[in-house]
């Protein structure tokens, strides 16, 4: 298994955008990919779960990612959320 | 002929049908079935087509109103396939063993359910685009959706309300005037029809009634009337209304972003009059190049007590934060004569047009002068204020509001409060200010002519007695001398003069003003343009 940890820079937080993009950049790896805020986790792909997380900005998160691609997978999320959020 | 009214939130006037818009409806009938794999095939086909039509709003939006606009049909088109929105649906029809309608129905109300719960705004407001999108699936699914083919002819929509994947989904062209029950003048709807310039109506007191289907109507978006099954005289009169405002408009498309500039290369800054914050749109959408005349009354007005500073400055502050940086002239209270407020507890006068008004009150009750100043000097950094006042017949006056402007600004100094740069003038509107305008010029950085108060002194005639319109004579060669001595002698002073009262519009006299040498020419806004041409042929 693999992870890391980001702090949301974005004004509205994992805001419906963004969530959408994340679960298709999601969907694209074979591994589960879970984001974790301490209280409460959710599966990647799964933009309304994502969203009803709530993250706002300056909330730290845990994204963890386990599966037969996760170097690759871990990689790709680490990018899109500098990117993105 | 019927005829009702609505709140207006884009000016023109529209001649057509009616078409009635009635809302997908998501209440769905409850029902079970016994061929699941059909059930799951129709609704994957329903959500495939409504993903289609997401797809081609989003780009419709795009190339009609743009990306920020069209955002939201990409957000609905990700919602869509949401894995728990669509395990939630076809875990309902598999288990259940209802009709997809109903399992739309239910996965809706449970998601909108967790969004409105949440603590944040932001993500509360997303409640109503699990409703939208449910809807188009519902919709589809029970053929009771309105597609924009059903309107052979452009039509005047009549709906309860629309949201924002409604209004654009139907075609621009197709599309004369739309009229609801509900919105209002700030809702996405009203926001949308001025984008695309669809005479409009909100709040309207119609039935959303099929029965109004094909009807012959009349939307008058100056009035903010409809007017159904119209009478002969009505249609005449529309449509004659019509084609002026066509004109117009064909007009304010051909003059908007010109300079205005005379033949011979001066450039005029045509400024704006108004009342109050509400105006400053009208402001933006003729193009004025700035605010000549802000009659600051209007704060002080329909109410019970005095305005405190904050509520001015937030005022004050809001409209020239809107102006981006072009002039803004706040002219100080103008109360007295006409305009009473009872909290003021002015005695009553004999001859109120020649009695205790504007400047004679602020320099008499300085406590609200001053507030007034605080709250226009804090303002002054938000952009390019001009301040003007009222009623001045001597250099006296003039020196001590000056006197008052700085200890002001000390204040403002000493408590640390910061504030911009800005103008200072007065209102030329009496014979004697005109008359000494070469002593008054030095001391101020513009005038600005109010001819309305200037001709009633001028010519001693009141302009509320209706009975003394044959003697009033608004080209009065007095009151053209008058202003053509002040507009020389702020020349020979350095400072700039312009024109603010209803004569500034008059096109009869524009050439002549012109030659006399004016500045600026500060009008309603809806004479913006009109006035731009004339300027541009002299």
């Amino acid at each position: 298994m693999k992870s890391f940890v980001y702090t949301i820079q974005d004004e509205l937080g994992i805001h419906a955008r963004p969530a959408g993009m994340l679960a298709k950049a999601a969907a694209g790896y074979k591994s589960v990919v879970t984001i974790d805020n301490g209280t409460k986790k959710a599966d990647a792909k799964r933009l309304m779960a994502i969203m009803g997380m709530g993250v706002k900005k300056g909330t730290t998160v845990t994204v963890l990612v386990e599966g037969e691609d996760e170097d690759a997978a871990c990689a790709a999320m680490e990018e899109f959320f500098k990117s993105n959020l | 002929m019927l005829v009702r009214e609505g709140k207006s939130v884009f000016k023109g006037v529209a001649i057509g049908k009616i078409f009635v818009y009635k809302k997908a409806d998501k209440a769905v009938t409850k029902e079970t079935i016994t061929d699941v794999e059909a059930e799951l095939a129709r609704f994957q086909a329903a959500k495939e087509k409504a993903l289609e039509q997401l797809k081609s709003l989003y780009e419709k939006a795009l190339r009609d109103v743009g990306e920020e606009e069209a955002m939201i049909f990409d957000v609905h088109q990700m919602l869509l396939d949401d894995l728990d929105y669509n395990e939630s649906i076809t875990g309902i029809i598999e288990s259940e063993k209802m009709n997809a309608e109903y399992a739309v129905f239910m996965t809706c109300e449970q998601f909108m359910a967790m969004f409105l719960s949440m603590d944040d705004d932001y993500m509360r407001g997303r409640a109503a685009d699990i409703e939208d999108i449910s809807k188009r699936v519902i919709s589809i699914l029970n053929g009771t959706q309105v597609s924009p083919e059903a309107m052979p002819e452009p039509v005047i929509i009549v709906a309860e309300d629309l949201a924002p994947s409604e209004t654009v989904q139907f075609e621009k062209d197709k599309i004369l005037a739309i009229v609801t029950q509900k919105g209002s003048a700030n809702s996405h709807t009203a926001i949308l029809a001025r984008t695309m310039n669809i005479p409009s109506l909100v709040t309207t007191d119609i039935e959303v009634d099929p029965k109004y289907n094909g009807r012959t109507a009349v939307v008058d978006g100056f009035a903010g009337l409809l007017y159904v099954n119209p009478d002969e005289e009505t249609m005449v009169k529309m449509t004659e209304k019509k084609k002026r405002a066509d004109e117009q408009r064909a007009l304010l498309q051909e003059m908007r972003g010109k300079d205005t500039v005379t033949k011979s290369g001066k450039h005029i800054h045509l400024y704006s009059n108004i009342g109050g914050v509400q105006d400053v749109d009208a402001v933006l959408e003729n193009d004025a190049e700035g605010i000549g005349l802000f009659r600051s009354e209007f704060l002080y007005l329909g109410r019970d007590n005095y305005p405190g500073e904050d509520e001015q400055f937030e005022a004050y502050k809001t409209v020239l934060s809107r102006m981006q940086g072009k002039k803004v002239i706040i002219r100080t209270l103008d109360i007295g004569a006409d305009k009473q407020a009872d909290y003021f507890e002015i005695p009553k006068e004999e001859n109120p047009a020649l009695g205790f008004r504007a400047i004679r009150i602020c320099l008499t009750r300085e406590e609200v002068f001053r507030t007034q100043l605080r709250a226009l000097l804090r303002a002054s950094a938000f952009g390019n204020l001009g301040i003007m006042f009222p009623m001045i017949i001597s250099v006296k006056e003039i020196v001590r509001i000056k006197e008052i402007v700085e200890e002001v600004k000390l204040e403002l100094d000493r408590e640390d409060i910061a504030y911009g740069n800005f103008e200072l003038g007065i209102m030329i509107e009496t014979p004697a200010a005109a008359v000494i305008s070469d002593l008054l010029a030095p001391h101020v950085d513009f005038f600005s002519i109010g001819t309305n108060d200037l001709s009633q002194y001028t010519l001693a005639i009141d302009r509320q007695n209706q009975s003394l319109d044959n003697f009033f004579d608004p080209h009065h060669e007095a009151i053209l001398r008058l202003i053509q001595l002040t507009i020389e002698n702020a020349h020979k002073s350095g400072a700039w003069c312009g024109i603010c009262g209803e004569l500034g519009a008059d096109m009869e006299l524009t050439a002549r003003f012109l030659q006399m040498g004016i500045d600026e020419l500060s009008v309603s806004p809806g004479y913006t343009l009109e006035l731009r041409k004339r300027i541009r042929e002299c």
